[in-house]
């Protein structure tokens, strides 16, 4: 019921926020005007804006933030760590330096191009962190992260110096700064959609699985779950949905955090039963964050990953000072 | 994490003799590292060239590049590579994690976001000094209370301090979007750590910075060294612990906030260079003075490939450090999880 209720609020809210995506920024618009832009393929003022830049802009915050609510849950969910998140762990900047690898060694120019480097740098980033810290065992919640956030600081002066290095990069880069949805190309989120999906597929299928491993390796596989092969396709999922938001949003931090958090206290740890709601929610954090970076700073902008951490950064804190103690 | 690697049955004359020898030898690093970037660079000069300009002979052009540009980012990288290593050095020994470098847990952060408030919001031609010294204290002075709460888990306060810094880096990338485009233009390198704008004035703040807190470090040296037999046998050798922790935390807090105010965030050296000085001195305890000249000489040797190795690009030295620092850090995590 209660899954439910917040499922039906979370659907409101992506709605509400849509809305709103769609009418702020520096030159606002009545939602009347917006619905009627909308509608219409009348090319005035208010149609341009919220055709060429504000649908494309908006789709792809929903579209990263979904990826990366359910990524998030299912990290939490392997590792067993309340900690995880793909921004945190490195994921995010090896899907990133994948991304600027295409552009800067290889000229590629499209997302639908650079997805495939994202997720090889997504899943090499993966691998070494998970090696590096042996996530799954109890009450080891402090390796992974630590060894997450040197492989992050690494990967992220890695990105720095090649954006630096080169010019055309840094033209490409621009459209795609840190965690920003600004000057979005119309079909990025079209690009990476098939990989998003194929993410969120893979987690359907594998979700079972995972619920079931909670209970134990051996409960699970008289169950008839096969550990080894829930977690490597779990692996997998979260690969794809980092690489998919990666390449389409820029390395953004936090969302899977407060995503796994949000979902745990209010309806609890299964995933199968809440990958919905993880979607929905990091759908409409990630949309929040962008539409609040938007206002607080007219005429300028804050990209969406700095408000993420504003929020994430805090609960990060809170989660550490309060297990301790 | 430090484990003492070295059996203690090393004779002690032995072990002086090969801490002055690693010392020696990475002074002649930094020498010839010094030497190329004096030499090398957009404008070559000849090593006879530099002698002049540094007699005050030289034509204006070289020594210009000579003692305006060259000497001073020389000298400002020795005084804050030794300031970071000093202040990694007095965190690392009060701590006894190698992780609690004020990089790592939120100082250097506190110190940019105290320096970008000052520069942004308060004064924005004024020495951004003041503002990296408060926001450091601040930044410690937080950092403590958590560790008070957290107790006993030294683990959890790095992880809290962690858990600080990206909520100051946030703090800091909004100040940058709200600061005025020519001040933010100048932050933004500044915020990644870089030697470019360095001046005479600058090397002085740090030489004088370095001379007061170097000196209060001398005096308490003896009682420093206490400290790492544990707080109660320094207690019994007459150490009141309570004061001296509070007056090292401050003067390494004063240490990092100086050599951020100058040159930005600069990650990972307060972290390694106290690590490689124990490690080639072999020394049991986290050696003061062998940090500050290793912190030096890394940070010269870091400043003069990031100037020469993509050149004519010039890559802010804080980006190196943070390559080469991150894969290290990560290394450590990795090695001691095994």
């Amino acid at each position: 019921m209660r899954l439910v209720i917040l499922t039906v609020a979370m659907v409101v809210a992506v709605i509400v926020l849509t809305v709103a995506s769609l009418a702020v920024g520096s030159r606002a618009l009545a939602p009347a005007e917006v619905i009627a832009a909308l509608f219409s393929d009348r090319r005035d003022a208010a149609g341009v804006i919220v055709h060429e830049l504000r649908v494309p802009r908006t789709l792809t915050a929903l579209l990263a933030g979904a990826c990366l609510g359910v990524a998030g849950v299912l990290m939490q969910a392997v590792t067993r760590n309340p900690l995880a998140d793909p921004g945190l762990l490195g994921v995010n900047a090896g899907a990133a330096v994948g991304v600027v690898v295409a552009i800067a060694f290889f000229g590629v120019g499209t997302a639908s191009g650079y997805v495939w480097f994202a997720f090889a740098g997504a899943a090499s980033a993966a691998l070494l962190v998970n090696a590096a810290a042996r996530p799954g065992r109890r009450g080891d919640t402090v390796g992974l992260i630590l060894a997450g956030v040197a492989l992050s600081a690494c990967l992220g002066a890695v990105v720095r110096i090649i954006t630096l290095a080169d010019d055309d990069t840094f033209e490409s880069f621009r459209f795609w700064a840190v965690g920003s949805f600004e000057r979005r190309d119309a079909d990025v989120a079209a690009q990476v959609l098939p990989f998003a999906i194929a993410g969120l597929i893979l987690t359907l299928m594998i979700a079972r699985g995972l619920d079931q491993l909670r209970l134990g390796t051996d409960l699970a596989r008289s169950l008839g779950t096969s550990p080894a092969l829930t977690i490597v396709g779990a692996g997998a999922a979260i690969t794809l949905l980092c690489a998919a938001a990666t390449s389409a949003a820029g390395p953004l931090a936090f969302i899977g955090l407060i995503v796994a958090h949000i979902v745990r206290r209010t309806v609890g740890g299964d995933v199968r039963s809440t990958i919905v709601l993880a979607a929905l929610s990091g759908a409409a954090l990630t949309l929040a964050s962008d539409v609040i970076g938007r206002v607080i700073a007219i005429p300028g902008e804050v990209e969406a990953g700095i408000v993420a951490a504003f929020v994430g950064a805090p609960l990060l804190l809170w989660l550490v000072v309060r297990r301790a103690s | 994490m430090i484990a003492a690697s070295h059996p203690p049955s090393r004779t002690l004359p032995r072990r002086r003799r090969r801490a002055t020898l690693v010392v020696g030898v990475t002074i002649a690093i930094a020498v010839l590292a010094a030497i190329a970037g004096l030499t090398t660079g957009s404008f070559d000069t000849s090593l006879s060239d530099v002698a002049s300009a540094l007699m005050g002979t030289a034509d204006g052009r070289t020594t210009v590049v000579v003692m305006g540009m060259r000497v001073p980012r020389m000298l400002a990288a020795l005084a804050i590579g030794a300031a970071l290593g000093l202040a990694g050095a007095v965190f690392q020994t009060l701590a006894r994690n190698p992780l609690a470098s004020p990089d790592i847990i939120g100082f250097s952060a506190g110190s940019a976001t105290g320096a970008l408030v000052g520069l942004t919001l308060i004064a924005p031609t004024a020495s951004p000094a003041a503002g990296a010294w408060i926001g450091g204290i601040l930044t410690v002075v937080v950092v403590m209370a958590i560790a008070r709460s957290v107790g006993v888990s030294r683990e959890r306060t790095i992880l809290a301090g962690i858990a600080l810094s990206t909520l100051l880096a946030a703090v800091n990338d909004y100040l940058l979007t709200r600061a005025p485009i020519e001040i933010a233009r100048n932050a933004d390198q500044w915020l990644h750590g870089s030697l470019v704008a360095t001046t005479l004035t600058d090397v002085a703040l740090l030489v004088g910075a370095l001379g007061v807190l170097g000196l209060v470090l001398v005096l308490v040296h003896r009682d420093f060294r206490t400290l790492e037999l544990g707080d109660d046998t320094a207690r019994s050798l007459g150490v009141r612990i309570g004061r001296l922790r509070l007056l090292l935390v401050v003067v390494a807090a004063l240490l990092t906030g100086t050599a951020t105010a100058v040159a930005g965030p600069i990650g990972f050296i307060a972290l390694a260079a106290p690590q490689l000085a124990r490690r080639t001195m072999g020394t049991s305890g986290i050696p003061l003075w062998g940090s500050a000249v290793t912190g030096a000489t890394v940070l010269l040797v870091a400043d003069v490939i990031a100037q020469r190795a993509l050149a004519p690009l010039q890559i802010p030295v804080g980006l190196l450090t943070a390559v080469v620092g991150g894969a290290y850090l990560f290394w450590i995590v990795a090695r001691t999880r095994r």
